[in-house]
C-alpha cells in the first residue's frame, strides 16, 4: 500500500517584478512528477538547486497547493478529504529540516517543543504529555533531564535529535526529511542517518529522503527520483540507480559526486554551462544544451519517462528500443568527446 | 624533496584571549607542516577544529582577540610571524591569496567585477588601469567565464553562484601567488558545478605551479584534490601525511572513524560507523588526548598524558599512543603505571 502517491503533480508561480510589477511569465518549478512512496520506505530526491526538489517536499506538507495534478494519502485524494481528513493528513505527515539552529524555538524548553503538536493536536492530560514526550527523548537517544533544557544547550547533531522527537510526536506515517544532515559535523552524520534507519525499522515509517549528498540519499534510499528543472528525468531502485544510471543527467550528477578514496579512478563528465532558469527552460528536453550526448530531435520534442530496465527514464537515447527491444546501456562518452 | 618547502610550520600556536586574560582558547596548537611547491595539502576538520584559524593565522588577518602565542610560519625562507603589518600587506594578494567559502560575501556588491578583478593588480603592480582591466579580462577568461568583455562591467548580482566562485577565484591567482588558501571553496556550489570548480583550480594549479592549501569538512574533496591531508582535532594536528596512505591506513583513531562514518555508493547495506558524543569544546578541553572521551580504542594512559607527534613511518605523522614505537612504548607503561 502506498502511503502517498502523486501523479502529474504540478506547481507553477507566477513570476513578478518589484511590487507592481506585470507578469513575467510561469515557474514551472514542479512540471508533472509522479512518484509513490511505499509503508516503510525510503523516496530520495535528488537535484541541484532549482530542480524543484524543495517545492515538492512543501506539496507533499502541504504547504503548498499544487496547481495540478492529484496526491493521494493511503489512496484517498487530497483534494476530497473534508476537514477532520486533512486534519489526519497533517498529523500523518511530519517534517524535519536541514538546520536545527533555525528550526527550534530558543524560548521555549525541549519539553515545549516537542510537546507542541501533541498539545495543539491531542486532548492529553499534562502528565501524559510529559510521559510522551520522555518516551519520545529515549527513542531519539536523549536523556530525560534534556527536557528541562533550552535549543542553546546542544549541540547540533542533539538538536536535530530534538526535532526528530518532534516530528515523531504524532506518530506520523510519512517524514520529509530536507537534508537533515547537511548542517552537522561529519563525525554526528553518521549518528542520526543511522538514527533515521532504526526509526524507519522499528516504526515502519516512510520518509520522502532530500539531499544535495548523493552518497547519503543512495544509503538512505530504497527508490531514488532524479529531479532537473522540475521534471523527474530518472526514477528507479535506489542501487541499480547508482550503480549503471540510464540518464546521461543521472550519470553526469553521479560521476560528479566526491570519490571517497584517492585511488577511485572513474570517468568524470564535466557537464558545461549551469542549470538554466525555470522562468524559460529549453526547449525540448529540458536538459538537452548540457546534455553530452544531445541529438537532433532533443531541441524539439521533450522526451516521455518510459520503463527501461526496470527504471524510468526520460531520455531519447531510448527510442530505439520502441523499435528493437533489447538490453541497451550508455556507451562510454569517446565518440561525442 | 631535498628543495626546502615552500610553507613551512614549526609549533605554530594561535590562542585566542577574553579580555580579561582569564580564559585562553588554543584554536591552534602546536601546529607543525609543510607544503612544497605546485602541491595540495588539505586540511580536514570539524567546526572548531581550528582549521580556519589556521588559515587566518597564515594571512595574519586574525581577529583582535587572536594572538601568534608561538612557533614559526617559514614562507619562502622568510618567518611570517615576524613581519610587519606593511610587509605582510606586500604578501598578501599577491604571494598568498585566499578564497572563501561565501563568494556573494567577498565581492563588493557595488563594484564591477572588472573592478575587483584588476584592483589586487593595480594595487601590487601599480600598473595602469587600461592594462590593469585588460588582464581582468584575461583572467576572467582563464576561469571560464564566457563573454568576459561584457562580463566585466557588470556587477556581482548578475551572476551566478558557481560564476562568483570563480570570478574570487580569478581575484586569487591574479597577481600569480605561490600560494593559494582555499577555505571550503565549494560548500555553496552545486554538484556538477562543484566538479567544474575543482576542475578549473586544478588547471590553474598545473599552468601556474601553484600549491594549494584545501580547508575542507569533506574527504570527498581530500581524495580528489590533494597529495597531502592534515587532519586537525580540537586545536591539533592528529594526523598528517600522503594522502593515499591515510585513506589506505589511518593511523589515528579519529581519522579511521571519520573515512567509516561516509556512506559509500551502492553499499546500502552498510553500517555507518557513527562517532559517539560531540565535537569537543575548546573553552573546556579534557586532559590528556582531546579525542579521548570518544575513542572508541581509548586506554587509561589516554586520559592522563596528550600524546606527542609519533612518526608510524616516513612522512606521516600521528598524535596517539597507539601511533607510538613499540620498544619505548613499554617504558612509558610502566612510568605511567608508577606515576
Amino acid at each position: 500500500m502506498y502511503v502517498i502517491e502523486a501523479s502529474g503533480l504540478s506547481k507553477h508561480f507566477h513570476a513578478r517584478r518589484g511590487v507592481f510589477g506585470g507578469d513575467r511569465g510561469v515557474v514551472r518549478a514542479v512540471d508533472g512528477i509522479s512518484f509513490a512512496i511505499e509503508q516503510g520506505q525510503t523516496l530520495g530526491i535528488v537535484g541541484e538547486s532549482g530542480c524543484g526538489k524543495t517545492t515538492t517536499s512543501k506539496l507533499v506538507l502541504g504547504l503548498e497547493q499544487p496547481t495540478g495534478g492529484t496526491m493521494r494519502f493511503e489512496g484517498c485524494d487530497l483534494q476530497e478529504l473534508d476537514a477532520a481528513g486533512r486534519r489526519n493528513y497533517r498529523k500523518s505527515v511530519q517534517a524535519v529540516f536541514q538546520d536545527p539552529y533555525a528550526s527550534l524555538n530558543p524560548r521555549m524548553r525541549i519539553s515545549a517543543i516537542i510537546a507542541e503538536p501533541l498539545v495543539t493536536n491531542e486532548r492529553l492530560q499534562a502528565a501524559e504529555v510529559r510521559e510522551r514526550v520522555l518516551g519520545l527523548l529515549e527513542v531519539v537517544g536523549l536523556p530525560a533531564h534534556a527536557a528541562d533544557l533550552f535549543p542553546h544547550e546542544f549541540s547540533g547533531g542533539q538538536r536535530q535529535r530534538i526535532a526528530i522527537a518532534r516530528a515523531l510526536s504524532l506518530s506520523p506515517k510519512l517524514i520529509v526529511l530536507d537534508e537533515p544532515v547537511s548542517a552537522l559535523d561529519v563525525s554526528i552524520r553518521a549518528q542520526i542517518l543511522n538514527l533515521l534507519r532504526d526509526l524507519q525499522a522499528r516504526l515502519g515509517l516512510s520518509y520522502l529522503f532530500i539531499a544535495h549528498d548523493l552518497a547519503a540519499v543512495a544509503h538512505m534510499s530504497h527508490t531514488i527520483a532524479v529531479m532537473y528543472l522540475g521534471q523527474i528525468v530518472e526514477t528507479g531502485e535506489a542501487r541499480a540507480l547508482a550503480r549503471a544510471p540510464k540518464h546521461p543527467y543521472t550519470e553526469a550528477l553521479f560521476s560528479a559526486a566526491l570519490p571517497i578514496h584517492p585511488d577511485e579512478r572513474r570517468e568524470e563528465i564535466i557537464l558545461p554551462g549551469e542549470v538554466p532558469s525555470p522562468l524559460n527552460p529549453p526547449s525540448g528536453c529540458r536538459f538537452h544544451p548540457r546534455c553530452p550526448r544531445a541529438m537532433a530531435r532533443c531541441a524539439e520534442t521533450a522526451p516521455v519517462l518510459r520503463e527501461i530496465e526496470g527504471s524510468l527514464v526520460a531520455c531519447h537515447l531510448y527510442d530505439a528500443l520502441d523499435a528493437a527491444p533489447g538490453v541497451r546501456r550508455l556507451e562510454p562518452l569517446a565518440e561525442s568527446a | 624533496m631535498t628543495a626546502a618547502p615552500l610553507l613551512e610550520l614549526d609549533n605554530l600556536s594561535t590562542h585566542y584571549v577574553s579580555a580579561q586574560g582569564t580564559r585562553v582558547i588554543r584554536a591552534v596548537d602546536e601546529v607543525s607542516l609543510r607544503v612544497n611547491a605546485g602541491e595540495t595539502l588539505g586540511i580536514v576538520g570539524e567546526s572548531g577544529s581550528g582549521k580556519s584559524t589556521l588559515a587566518l593565522t597564515l594571512l595574519r588577518v586574525l581577529p583582535p582577540a587572536a594572538r601568534i602565542v608561538g612557533g614559526r610560519m617559514m614562507f619562502e625562507g622568510e618567518d611570517l610571524v615576524t613581519k610587519s603589518d606593511a610587509e605582510m600587506q606586500e604578501i598578501r594578494g599577491k604571494r598568498i591569496a585566499m578564497i572563501l567559502q561565501d563568494p556573494m560575501a567577498s565581492l563588493n556588491p557595488l563594484f564591477t567585477i572588472g573592478n575587483q578583478v584588476a584592483e589586487p593588480i593595480r594595487v601590487h603592480e601599480g600598473v595602469s588601469r587600461s592594462t590593469a582591466w585588460r588582464r581582468a579580462r584575461e583572467l576572467l577568461k582563464a576561469v571560464r567565464i564566457p563573454s568576459p568583455e561584457t562580463r566585466v562591467r557588470q556587477y556581482p548580482h548578475e551572476m551566478s553562484g558557481g560564476m562568483r566562485q570563480r570570478i574570487v577565484g580569478a581575484i586569487g591567482i591574479s597577481c600569480e601567488p605561490r600560494l593559494l588558501i582555499a577555505d571550503e571553496p565549494t560548500t555553496s556550489l552545486d554538484l556538477t558545478i562543484q566538479a567544474q570548480y575543482l576542475n578549473l583550480l586544478r588547471d590553474l594549479q598545473r599552468e601556474h605551479g601553484l600549491a594549494l592549501i584545501f580547508i575542507t569538512h569533506n574527504l570527498g574533496i581530500v581524495a580528489k584534490m590533494c597529495d597531502q591531508l592534515a587532519v586537525m582535532y580540537a586545536g591539533r594536528v592528529i594526523e598528517a601525511g600522503p594522502v593515499s596512505r591515510i585513506f589506505n591506513a589511518p593511523a589515528h583513531p579519529y581519522t579511521m572513524a571519520l573515512l567509516n562514518s561516509i556512506p559509500r555508493m551502492g553499499d546500502p547495506d552498510q553500517r555507518l560507523t557513527a562517532i559517539e558524543g560531540q565535537p569537543p569544546n575548546l573553552a573546556a578541553l579534557p586532559p590528556g588526548c582531546s579525542f579521548a572521551p570518544r575513542c572508541p580504542q581509548v586506554m587509561p594512559r589516554c586520559r592522563d598524558a596528550a600524546p606527542p607527534a609519533f612518526t608510524p613511518e616516513e612522512g606521516r605523522i600521528a598524535r596517539c599512543w597507539l601511533a607510538e614505537p613499540v620498544a619505548a612504548g613499554t617504558d612509558l607503561r610502566v612510568a605511567s603505571g608508577a606515576a
